[in-house]
């Protein structure tokens, strides 16, 4: 008998792509999050999603995505839920979009913290989140072992 | 959905940072403290609490912000439902 799917829903957003290393490790992350059964979101900018959607024409590895602005507009009008979010951060205004969704969701959030200024980025958190950071720009690969360390699709 | 080019806006400041942006607002003698995704010309305001409105004459200024392009400092003339709805809020 199969096993019942998870409630969980997690939502993944993609911050500008232009370092390299997010969309593979969004990839990466949507990967591991449906093998668990967890219904998986994506959300970003148009070029953000192309990126993906050209690496996974069948979507093999993810499932929904959905615009950034219209992700934000449903989370404050309360038509969409999500159980964990993971927010892509490189630069000031990835923080700005990991405070918003901390506060709209009030559920756990995990800034992933990439780019040359990584320290720097992390260091201007300063509301509930965790932080997964490593200084990646072309090499996923540090990050993506913080994942297997950290484990959200186990959770 | 949002769309800041339908609105007759003005950038003040572009590309700067959401503490830069909250910096410049406390100067007005009239603003106020917004939660993080709080509606306003149909645009939902993205940052780090507080987050900073500011009002000027019949202007509303905020912070804007966009993935790739920071932050940015939108002033609106001619504002005077959303100035309305940001006296009564507080």
């Amino acid at each position: 008998m199969p096993e019942e799917p998870s409630q969980r829903t997690a939502l993944l957003v993609m911050g500008c792509p232009k370092v390299p290393v997010q969309t593979s490790l969004v990839l990466y992350l949507a990967h591991r999050m449906k093998k668990a059964g967890i219904r998986t979101i994506i959300a970003g900018t148009p070029s953000a999603r192309q990126l993906i959607r050209v690496a996974d024409p069948d979507g093999h590895y993810t499932m929904e995505m959905k615009d950034l602005d219209t992700t934000i507009a449903a989370l404050s009008e309360g038509k969409l839920t999500v159980t964990d979010s993971y927010i892509f951060v490189h630069n000031d205004a990835g923080i700005s979009y990991a405070a918003t969704i901390r506060f709209l969701t009030d559920r756990p959030v995990t800034a992933v913290i990439f780019g040359e200024e990584a320290e720097e980025v992390s260091q201007e958190i300063t509301f509930p989140c965790r932080i997964i950071a490593e200084p990646a720009t072309h090499n996923p690969m540090p990050l993506k072992h913080r994942l297997e360390e950290a484990a959200p699709w186990d959770a | 959905m949002g769309c800041l080019e339908s609105l007759p806006y003005e950038v003040m400041m572009s590309k700067i940072t959401f503490k830069e942006a909250r910096e410049f607002l406390s100067r007005y003698p009239e603003k106020y403290d917004v939660q993080p995704g709080y509606r306003i010309f149909d645009l939902n305001i993205i940052g780090v609490p507080p987050i900073r409105v500011a009002v000027d004459g019949e202007s509303v200024i905020f912070p804007y912000t966009k993935p790739c392009h920071g932050t940015f400092l939108i002033r609106v003339r001619g504002a005077e439902d959303e100035i309305a709805r940001l006296r009564a809020s507080t």
